[in-house]
């Protein structure tokens, strides 16, 4: 008798048992009508697909790739990535002038940084918004997060020898975000590893992880760019023999998940050296070492857990984390999107919706009324910046002010 | 005029008898078309959809050959709507006679079909999913061809040229006069009517079930049943039609229709009581996939979603044992030449594509009976849904932006797409998620297309054709059809046979992700729904 052993699918995709759980969790479906939804835009799409991709439905832009779908799937199925690969390989149209520049945010950083003070003040003028708006179609109540003057890349190299001294040693893949436009939260990293007895050694020219490049059409800069951090993440990894940390969660699942399931960039031999700086640090204090914590520190925290960090299960440890910070009142936040998701809220076409979505979070954060907003995620710090009263710190910052 | 009395009675509504209807019907006659189940229900309904080049034909069967080619490249002009043009591939692997190959395209050429030698790397190139194995490939002009869809529009047509249908009415008698059939008594069986109804000639177009009828004339007809198994996977794993190039054989054909892919078939020869209730057996699975892992090796991995079983209706010719050898070749009887019965008509053999010349035939029997001299145009006028050839065009005639349900809708449909109402945003609701056919669809099909049962609508629409079998379609199709029936007693009774109907073809291949999805539906059905 041959009967079938197991089978396979493209991303699990006939492992789907219709249980449509996933179309509860999209945070999209919930606000916009034109999209279709993930069990449709995924795995039922796909089979329509496979037969003509004639059956491509453009209106699958509208996923956020924020994931929670494949976090409620029961059965396995890599929906976001069915979605973001199909977009990949049937959506042929030219990426727009304007999600150019917002993908290539390490090109526009190194462009802008130079000029901080300058490109600061012109890009939060009303009139810049609304000629932006006007000419790129992106919205005039955004507002780009600032440049810094200097680089944390240039930050760190000067003071390379002092971290050199450290017993022991980490990798540190910042992002474009922190070279950019917030080092302090690097230098916030570098103090509260320092203070745990670990320098920090920069990746031999990291570069942006890809993301906005993957969801705003350019797949193939974005695999240029995985091959590139590849590199650099074997070289410290097999060469010099370190773990890598990171800071932001949306970068942590690029280079984890996104490079081999969507890119098919293989990165087997590094990914279980790769972790999120706040899981690092839980994982340290757990075995037993010690921070200088303030006696008298006292903040009202309440934590967000981005989508991506849902995905990669590692929310746990920045909440565990800031736990153990004495002085530190935690409230969790229910599990929600802040609507944002990188650049696509910054797209004028999906304001309404990005605001859409958020709304329940910034309701929950309104009635928490804390001193700040905990979250691992760049982008859902410019979203509930913008979206309420509260400022938001990441978990690290946070600790960093937490210690002596 | 009394609807009673036509000029031709057409019995059967598979392929051979919708296509004899319309025949019938574009020639000036009276025609009424009687089935005792539903559209596609025999043979027609369960076979691969190959829309054969002939090419399997050609060296044993040259005459089929020549036939299957000059019908394929009709059937891309008069049914494009329920065509897909994807070439096929006759591949030769190392334990097969390489040699055969040269014989096989030679025969092609003279049958008129194109064959081209190709690279096994070209042909790896064409279709990732063939057997890398290959040594050898000839390339076909094969495609496929969905049955239902090309029944129920040559069933419209004849409709639209002012035919009559009855479905689920069987024939209880026929009636005679003299050395002559006259007509018919018939039951519904849904609500038992007994009607009579009066012609001159009675066309049987019965398929395998036509030795009944036959019976039923006092004439008689070797029919030769001999079962064919198949397996249905989950999802397209190819784009070519992939076939062995040996001697035709079991489980050598893998063909790719609509969202899913088909691997069959088999042949056993089958007693005529058992034509009615035949179903794959395990070890017909157990062949199927291995065999068909051999032509492509993902479908040793892929999930199936049914197997299920047709009858080949040949009329024996010899006593060849296998049944694969009998001629396809069509058979045409006026029994008043065959039985001195007057105004009695059998046409049987032949295969699905060949529906259109074996209707061309029956047609030209009857009118020479009649005394009707009218050429037969089936051959160039298209069929209502393939006015235009490409779907991507019919769908940019009608939408700006069309959804991805009505671009499936359009590849169901054709032009006849046009005429789903969209308007409201429940019209655009979907009924069945996998297959993506919405409300307006649904209820178009109950509102022109002869549909009583769930079963009725799905081969119509695809509805519950998809993954999930019905599970989460079968309850809003129901719905729509009580209210369209104004019964729910009947939906709801009508629901559990669909269900079951649905089960049946799981249950061979009753593992895996199939079986959680059974469970999955039984849990919802039984448990929550309490059905």
């Amino acid at each position: 008798m041959n009967l079938q052993e197991s089978t396979v699918s493209r991303y699990n995709f006939e492992e789907c048992m219709k249980c449509t759980v996933c179309t509860v969790y999209c945070p999209v479906l919930q606000v916009n009508p034109l999209y279709p939804g993930p069990k449709q835009a995924g795995p039922d799409g796909e089979r329509l697909r496979l037969k003509d991709p004639w059956f491509f439905n453009k209106a699958l832009k509208y996923c956020l790739n924020c994931k929670r779908c494949e976090v409620a799937c029961p059965s396995g199925v890599g929906v976001a990535d069915l979605i973001q690969s199909a977009r990949i390989r049937y959506d042929h149209s030219a990426p727009k002038l304007r999600d150019r520049i917002l993908a290539n945010t390490d090109f526009m950083g190194s462009l802008a940084r130079p000029f901080a003070p300058i490109v600061n003040g012109v890009t939060s003028l009303g009139i810049t918004k609304a000629v932006l708006d006007a000419t790129l179609q992106i919205d005039h109540r955004r507002s780009f997060p600032k440049y810094s003057g200097r680089s944390f890349e240039s930050w760190l190299r000067r003071q390379a020898a002092r971290q050199a001294a450290f017993p022991e040693q980490v990798a540190y893949f910042h992002g474009c975000y922190v070279n950019y436009n917030n080092p302090q939260l690097g230098r916030d990293l570098v103090k509260v590893l320092n203070a745990l007895g670990i320098g920090v050694q920069l990746l031999d020219k990291e570069k942006c992880c890809g993301i906005a490049l993957i969801t705003n059409g350019m797949s193939a800069q974005a695999t240029r760019h995985a091959r590139h951090n590849l590199g650099a993440l074997r070289q410290a990894v097999t060469g010099r023999g370190l773990k890598v940390v990171m800071t932001s969660s949306t970068c942590a699942l690029t280079l984890r998940d996104e490079y081999p399931n969507l890119l098919g960039v293989d990165n087997g031999d590094v990914r279980d050296a790769l972790t999120l700086a706040t899981r690092f640090v839980y994982e340290r204090l757990e075995n037993g070492a010690k921070l200088p914590f303030r006696k008298d520190f006292h903040r009202k925290v309440a934590y967000h857990v981005p989508c991506h960090m849902e995905k990669l299960g590692w929310g746990v440890f920045s909440e565990r984390l800031l736990r153990k910070i004495p002085g530190l009142e935690f409230t969790p936040l229910d599990s929600a999107c802040c609507g944002i998701s990188g650049t696509y809220g910054f797209k004028k076409e999906n304001y309404a919706f990005s605001q859409a979505i958020g709304e329940p979070l910034f309701a929950q954060i309104r009635s928490v009324n804390p001193d700040v907003v905990a979250c691992d995620c760049e982008t859902c710090k410019w979203q509930i910046e913008m979206s309420t009263p509260y400022p938001v710190a990441h978990p690290i910052s946070i600790l960093a002010e937490a210690i002596e | 005029m009394n609807h009673n009395e036509l000029d031709v009675i057409i019995l059967g509504g598979g392929i051979t008898g919708a296509g004899t209807q319309r025949d019938c019907a574009l020639r000036g006659l009276r025609t009424l078309l009687i089935e005792r189940s539903d559209i596609a229900t025999g043979a027609t309904g369960r076979n691969h959809g190959l829309l054969h080049s002939g090419a399997r034909y050609a060296v044993n069967d040259p005459e089929s050959a020549a036939e299957c080619i000059r019908e394929n490249m009709i059937l891309r002009r008069i049914a494009s709507h329920c065509v897909e043009e994807t070439d096929g591939l006759f591949i030769t692997l190392p334990e097969d006679d390489l040699g055969y190959q040269k014989t096989f395209v030679e025969a092609c050429r003279r049958a008129g079909i194109g064959a081209q030698v190709i690279d096994p790397d070209e042909a790896r190139r064409l279709e990732p999913s063939v057997n890398p194995g290959l040594v050898g490939a000839v390339r076909v002009p094969d495609g496929s061809v969905d049955p239902f869809r090309l029944c129920a529009a040559n069933m419209l047509d004849a409709k639209l040229h002012g035919g009559e249908v009855r479905l689920h009415t069987e024939v209880t008698a026929l009636i005679r006069e003299g050395s002559a059939i006259t007509g018919v008594r018939t039951r519904n069986r849904q609500s038992g009517e007994e009607e009579e109804f009066h012609a001159p000639v009675i066309v049987n177009a019965c398929g395998i079930w036509g030795q009944h009828i036959a019976d039923l004339a006092g004439v008689k007809i070797g029919m030769y049943p001999a079962k064919g198994a198949l397996l249905v996977f989950a999802h397209r794993i190819n784009n070519l039609v992939i076939n062995r190039c040996r001697k035709p054989a079991n489980a050598d054909i893998l063909v790719p229709g609509d969202t899913v892919c088909i691997i069959g078939t088999t042949s056993t020869r089958i007693p005529f009581e058992e034509c009615d209730r035949v179903a794959a057996t395990p070890d017909e699975v157990s062949l199927l996939i291995s065999e068909g892992a051999k032509l492509a090796p993902a479908l040793s991995s892929t999930r199936i979603l049914r197997a299920y079983a047709g009858v080949r209706p040949l009329v024996s010719a010899d006593n060849d044992p296998s049944g694969r050898n009998i001629s396809r070749g069509i058979v045409c009887l006026d029994h008043a030449q065959r039985d001195g019965l007057d105004g009695f008509v059998t046409i049987t053999g032949g295969k699905l594509m060949t529906y259109r010349l074996m209707a061309e035939m029956a047609t030209d029997t009857v009118c020479r009976k009649l005394g009707v001299e009218k050429a037969c145009s089936t051959a160039t006028l298209p069929l209502p849904g393939s006015e235009e050839r490409s779907y991507e065009a019919v769908a940019r005639k009608i939408w700006e932006v069309p959804s991805t349900a009505q671009k499936a809708a359009v590849a169901r449909m054709g032009t006849g797409a046009s005429r789903i109402e969209s308007s409201k945003p429940a019209d655009k609701a979907l009924v069945c998620e996998c297959e993506e056919v919405s409300v307006g669809e649904v209820r178009h099909a109950i509102a022109n297309q002869d549909v009583s049962t769930l079963t009725d609508l799905r081969r119509r629409t695809r509805i519950g054709m998809g993954t999930c079998q019905g599970g989460f379609c079968a309850c809003r199709a129901a719905g729509l059809l009580a209210q369209a029936h104004g019964c729910t007693q009947r939906a709801r009774t009508d629901l559990c046979d669909f269900l079951q109907e649905r089960w049946k073809g799981s249950f061979p291949i009753g593992w895996g992700d199939t079986l959680r999805e059974a469970e999955y539906t039984q849990w919802v059905y039984k448990h929550v729904l309490g059905l």
